[in-house]
């Protein structure tokens, strides 16, 4: 097949793009599986209970959103860095092992109990599991920092033996940062409230933290390719969104830290900064339609655009404002742990970090297939593809704030009423989301389906 | 974005910021750390406790409940689930014992976990330490 690739290695990205979105449509899969079993109490009992299938949804998420920035990483870096990738072989090894390791986990999860894989994977030599989003079998969590510090070779001798352009440099630091802070996921001290509050230094300072850097940097390579803007324009938003995300990002991990058994402190200071926390996102929205209204030329690829200007605008309403909706302490007392921190986490997950990957694969894979830009008709596809996952995903946050904010005033005002005569009266918020969910699935098979529209060819250079 | 600011300033503040904010937070974090032995009363973390950790994490209950507001919101919170039966670390473990193996028809059920005389004990104690935490007063109500 014929490629429009600068660089022949940056095609080494095809493979983990691909299945980043295979496991994407899991992910989704099982997110339906969990929407049925808040209505259907027993749906699947025992052989896939809530917390096997939660456990699932969310690693599936995490492994493919991975998949899609090393992907992101190798296809850009080469092109930045205006070199070959310093080792393509070493790229598709790390592919099929960290592929291969994945999907060995998520059967784990799903054919043997936990507590059966924790025995067999060795839990009891140092024992990491059975902690939110880190319950990959200890084993898994040493595969991943292989794969990570490979990769992080890969691109570093690449980034460093090239040219150094700002979105290389923060790319990696991103890149650097997310496989420094994993390392926390090792620390699991017998004491629970160190282990939440360390617990933190992955989960928040991924998100909240050098995740931010890595979607900041993808947003503004295509954004330079997209639009024909000058660098120099660009690379000082990008400067100045990082700083952003940092300065208040670093400071905001003190929103975890009001009801865990830290010090009061972290009320003030966890409120201040992480109310800040919207400022880079809405700097990232104003990034995005600024930089598309002043744009120098007009790119065939209008769906890419519309991803990278929906990325901007559901990260902000996703991780901004329903973030801050419930980050101060006096508010997030009443909701913290309710389903308003559900509402939240899909939002800000699908705004951010989803839509970006999205963006990202938009832009690249029909250069490496060959076209500047997908016919008028896979990118008309693929633009409903983007209305309906988004739309519904709104819908779904929405219908969970509403569950949220009922929840809290049942169960949480006064004497309060029981968890579960609560989820009782909940009902028709979830059934309202499971709705919205099958509409996000029916998105993603749209999705899907515009990457085997091939006809029209003229439209391509 | 205006010409007076360039992107070398962009790229200090960018540098700076980040490094004086990571120097703050590994400051609070020193001395958060040092201020916890009284707020977690870790001298009661005994060996049962250490033993309910585990069996609390190799069984993922993390994945439907809550603890201190963390995890899934399937599942009741339990940080002060002890509270909550009565302090009674028996009715906690009588629940967990009492778990039909096949579910409740149409209703969410917690899995039969087959835990052993010692395992309950530790998760009961487990729990009861937990309850025992400083939260500045999380949560709101005993509902959890």
């Amino acid at each position: 097949m014929t490629t429009l690739v600068k660089y022949q290695s940056q095609l080494v990205a095809k493979p983990y793009f691909i299945a980043a979105i295979g496991l994407f449509i899991g992910q989704i899969l099982f997110g339906l599986i969990m929407g049925l079993q808040y209505v259907w109490g027993d749906f699947l009992f025992p052989e896939i209970p809530f917390n096997v299938a939660r456990m699932v949804h969310t690693n599936l998420l995490i492994v493919w959103l991975l998949f899609g920035f090393f992907g992101a990483a190798y296809y850009l870096v080469p092109e930045e860095a205006e070199r070959e990738l310093y080792s393509p072989k070493l790229a598709i090894a790390l592919f099929w092992i960290f592929l291969v390791a994945g999907a060995l986990t998520i059967l784990g999860y799903l054919l043997v109990p936990y507590a059966t894989l924790a025995e067999i994977t060795g839990n009891n030599l140092l024992p990491t599991m059975g902690r939110e989003f880190l319950e990959q079998p200890t084993i898994t969590k040493i595969g991943i920092v292989i794969v990570a510090l490979g990769f992080l070779f890969n691109i570093g001798m690449t980034v460093l033996g090239g040219r150094k352009t700002v979105v290389n440099i923060i790319l990696l630091t991103g890149l650097v940062g997310l496989a420094v802070m994993f390392l926390f996921s090792f620390y699991n001290p017998e004491n629970l409230v160190l282990d939440k509050m360390f617990w933190w230094w992955v989960v928040h300072l991924w998100v909240e933290g050098v995740w931010e850097l890595i979607l900041a940097a993808i947003m503004a390579y295509v954004l330079i390719k997209t639009t024909g803007i000058d660098r120099e324009v660009i690379d000082k938003w990008l400067y100045i969104i990082v700083a952003a995300a940092l300065i208040t990002g670093i400071l905001g991990t003190g929103h975890h830290y009001y009801f865990i058994g830290t010090p009061e402190y972290w009320q003030p200071i966890g409120g201040i900064f992480s109310a800040m926390e919207p400022i880079p996102f809405f700097m990232m929205t104003l990034f995005a339609f600024n930089m598309v209204n002043k744009r120098r030329r007009d790119h065939p690829n209008k769906a890419t655009v519309l991803w990278a200007m929906g990325t901007g605008v559901l990260a902000f309403l996703g991780a901004g404002v329903w973030g801050f909706m419930h980050t101060l302490a006096p508010i997030n007392y009443y909701t913290h742990g309710t389903q308003i921190t559900a509402a939240h986490g899909h939002m800000a997950f699908y705004g951010a970090y989803v839509m970006i990957v999205l963006t990202i694969i938009s832009y690249a894979m029909p250069i490496m297939r060959g076209r500047e830009a997908n016919c008028q008709k896979a990118q008309t596809v693929e633009m409903w593809s983007f209305w309906l996952m988004s739309v519904s995903m709104v819908f779904i946050t929405l219908f969970l704030t509403g569950a949220g904010i009922l929840q809290v005033w049942l169960q949480r005002m006064g004497e309060g009423q029981s968890f579960m005569d609560v989820q009782d009266q909940l009902q028709i918020f979830y059934w309202l989301r499971m709705l919205a969910g099958t509409v996000f699935m029916i998105g993603l098979a749209v999705y899907i389906w515009s990457f085997f529209i091939t006809e029209d060819q003229t439209e391509n250079s | 974005m205006s010409e007076k600011f360039t992107k070398g300033m962009a790229r200090n503040i960018y540098f700076g910021g980040s490094v004086f904010f990571i120097f703050v937070f590994l400051a609070l974090s020193y001395d958060t750390v040092q201020r916890l032995p009284e707020r977690d009363h870790r001298e009661n973390i005994t060996e049962s406790v250490v033993l309910g950790k585990k069996v609390w994490e190799e069984n993922n209950c993390i994945g439907c409940h809550t603890l201190l507001g963390e995890g899934a919101y399937f599942a009741p919170e339990l940080g002060n689930v002890y509270t909550r039966f009565g302090n009674s670390k028996e009715a906690v473990k009588a629940f967990i014992k009492s778990r039909p193996k096949n579910g409740i028809p149409g209703r969410r059920s917690m899995p039969q976990f087959n835990l052993t005389d010692e395992e309950l004990d530790g998760i009961a104690d487990f729990l009861k330490w937990s309850s025992e935490i400083n939260t500045a007063n999380w949560p709101p109500n005993i509902q959890g």
